[in-house]
């Protein structure tokens, strides 16, 4: 895909041995922010601090000091990691004006290679949602037609990296919010393992299966971001032990490795467009050596419903804290401090996250528990069972990331279950912890809007997963 | 198939600390109604003998020393974010008459 950016690796080496400068890079991508504002990508931008950071940067290279690995590159993180230079808001009106008192581990590992974040990318309000209409400040476009929506609910990351604002963008995943907008905008949108990368810093949606993650132009460059973020953080007691080797040494060849595609994202209710592509997708790997075959997973059409009891249960645990008290918006002419939490979070909060609020509040209530939120629990063991019996057969699970291209703004927006649906092929992966990418495989032949095919690979698999996102890459690069 | 009240909602709410207007009560019962029909579908499959997951990666009870660790978090930081402060601290409505 054509850029102004090269593979972050090599614009960081030039920047190191004093090719390009940093202070270029951040006014490159500041500009190009600036001349794309009409996508509302972004929400806020941190160009002061970027600025001062990349003069550092600059200078500590003159003085013959390593600059990291990502020296100087640009990146746009998702408006609900904890930066500093401007304000966090995970698009919401009650986190409107935050200051973060501390940064994401994320970005603080970012940082500390050299990395420069640049601004913040539009969400769905507290990333609920699939198309990043629910962001209380502005929809974003999505990059190929003005239309469309970006997907969601990491939409203005993807669209970022699209528009060619910055060559990485940071997104958080719950139930598709990286690889539903990467596939909708034709970026790579990697989901790594649960607890592979920490979570410090990020605020909290369904802590059972948040992740965090890069969106990408190319694998190569979500390899050397995960690389940097991935690992055990004694601020996220989730956290795994990461791959020793490098996440971008892919393996020398994929011969041999097996591909199960899944008879249940591959059905009638996949746009043929879609199928296509995702099909054309898979015989390019077939042809690099990989094998295929057919595989069920019966319960995967039960994850949409266990998705939507667990998530919005977690969801009304994690948003109990904004409460008017510490931080956020507060309803100052309230009577009493009951008065006040009631006051706060019903001005402050959106509709979804009410809708999400209440709905976790009545599966988790006594007497309805053990019908909603602990069958949901069950049926997700269920899901993890299939899951771990499909990999006894395949390496890999492959299928579409959605049944359709982007959907135009407006089109689901009235109908809170229609949107729901449209996470219909990703929650799986998210309730199970696998680590799951987005490749983009092309424009559908029939609105001309990019396609996403979705591979997937055990927990703990994600370099293995990486690698043969990259030979699927290179191999559409060869057509 | 289950049906909602208005009272029902009003409930949810107060539960979930939120005050609805009238067009707020009617829209959720109507949307919240759709949601919970289609999730009800798991209450049919029979789940023999499964124990439920709420963790996926086989961690357990991660524990860490009881230390204090400074992060150098600044405090007045975290307290330009309170809507209220007196003399360093957060300041919140009366709670005990």
């Amino acid at each position: 895909m054509s850029s102004q950016w090269q593979p972050i690796s090599d614009l960081a080496a030039k920047v190191c041995n004093g090719e390009l400068k940093a202070v270029d890079l951040i006014e490159r991508a500041l500009k190009t922010i600036h001349d794309k504002k009409e996508f509302d990508a972004v929400i806020s931008t941190t160009e002061k601090r970027a600025r001062e950071m990349a003069e550092k940067i600059d200078h500590d290279i003159k003085e013959g000091q390593f600059g990291g690995r990502l020296a100087g590159v640009p990146f746009v993180a998702k408006d609900n990691f904890l930066t500093f230079g401007s304000e966090t808001t995970a698009a919401s009106n009650i986190l409107k004006g935050f200051k973060a008192p501390y940064q994401a581990t994320a970005v603080e590992r970012l940082e500390a290679e050299g990395a420069i974040c640049v601004a913040k990318a539009n969400l769905d309000a507290f990333a609920h949602g699939a198309s990043t209409e629910n962001s209380d400040f502005m929809i974003t476009k999505n990059p190929f037609s003005k239309k469309h929506v970006p997907g969601g609910s990491s939409g203005g990351s993807a669209a970022a990296v699209i528009l060619d604002m910055v060559p990485f963008a940071l997104g958080s995943d719950t139930g598709g919010s990286i690889r539903l907008p990467a596939s909708f905008c034709g970026a790579v949108g990697y989901k790594p393992t649960y607890g592979l990368v920490s979570r410090s810093g990020v605020v909290a949606m369904a802590s059972s299966t948040d992740v965090i993650g890069p969106i990408t132009k190319n694998v190569i460059d979500a390899a050397v971001v995960m690389d940097v973020i991935s690992g055990k953080d004694p601020l996220d007691s989730t956290t795994i032990n990461r791959d020793k080797q490098n996440y971008a040494d892919f393996d020398k060849n994929i011969s041999g490795k097996t591909i199960g595609i899944i008879d249940e994202y591959m059905g009638n209710g996949v746009d043929e467009a879609v199928r296509e592509k995702v099909n054309a997708g898979l015989k390019i790997l077939e042809k690099k050596g990989a094998k295929l075959l057919k595989i069920s997973l019966p319960s995967l059409p039960l994850a949409l419903a266990c998705y939507y009891i667990i998530c919005p249960a977690e969801v009304s645990s994690n948003l109990s804290r904004y409460d008017g008290q510490r931080f956020g918006f507060s309803a100052e002419e309230a009577v009493d401090v009951d008065q006040s939490f009631t006051l706060s979070r019903s001005r402050g909060f959106g509709a979804e996250a009410k809708r999400r609020i209440m709905i976790g509040s009545y599966v988790l209530s006594s007497g309805y528990y053990d019908a909603y939120y602990r069958q949901a629990q069950l049926v997700r063991t269920k899901l993890i069972n299939e899951t771990n019996e499909a990999f006894k057969k395949v390496d890999f699970l492959a299928g579409p990331v959605s049944p359709t291209t982007a959907f135009k703004i407006g089109q689901n927006i009235d109908d809170p279950l229609k949107m729901y649906l449209v996470d219909i092929m990703t929650v799986a992966a998210s309730l199970t912890g696998i680590p799951a990418i987005s490749v983009p495989v092309g424009k559908s032949n029939q609105d001309n809007m990019p396609v996403g095919l979705q591979l997937m690979a055990p927990q703990s698999m994600d370099r293995r997963l990486l690698s043969l996102a990259a030979w699927l890459e290179s191999g559409l690069n060869e057509l | 198939m289950t049906r909602l009240t208005d009272q029902d909602i009003l409930k949810l709410a107060r539960l979930s600390r939120l005050s609805l207007s009238s067009d707020e009560v009617m829209r959720f019962k109507k949307e919240i109604e759709a949601i919970l029909n289609y999730v009800e579908q798991l209450q049919k499959v029979k789940l023999d003998e499964l124990q439920p997951s709420f963790q996926v990666n086989g961690l357990k009870n991660v524990t860490r020393p009881d230390a204090i660790v400074d992060y150098g978090y600044d405090s007045n930081v975290l307290l330009d974010n309170a809507p209220a402060t007196k003399d360093g601290q957060i300041k919140v409505k009366r709670m005990i008459d």
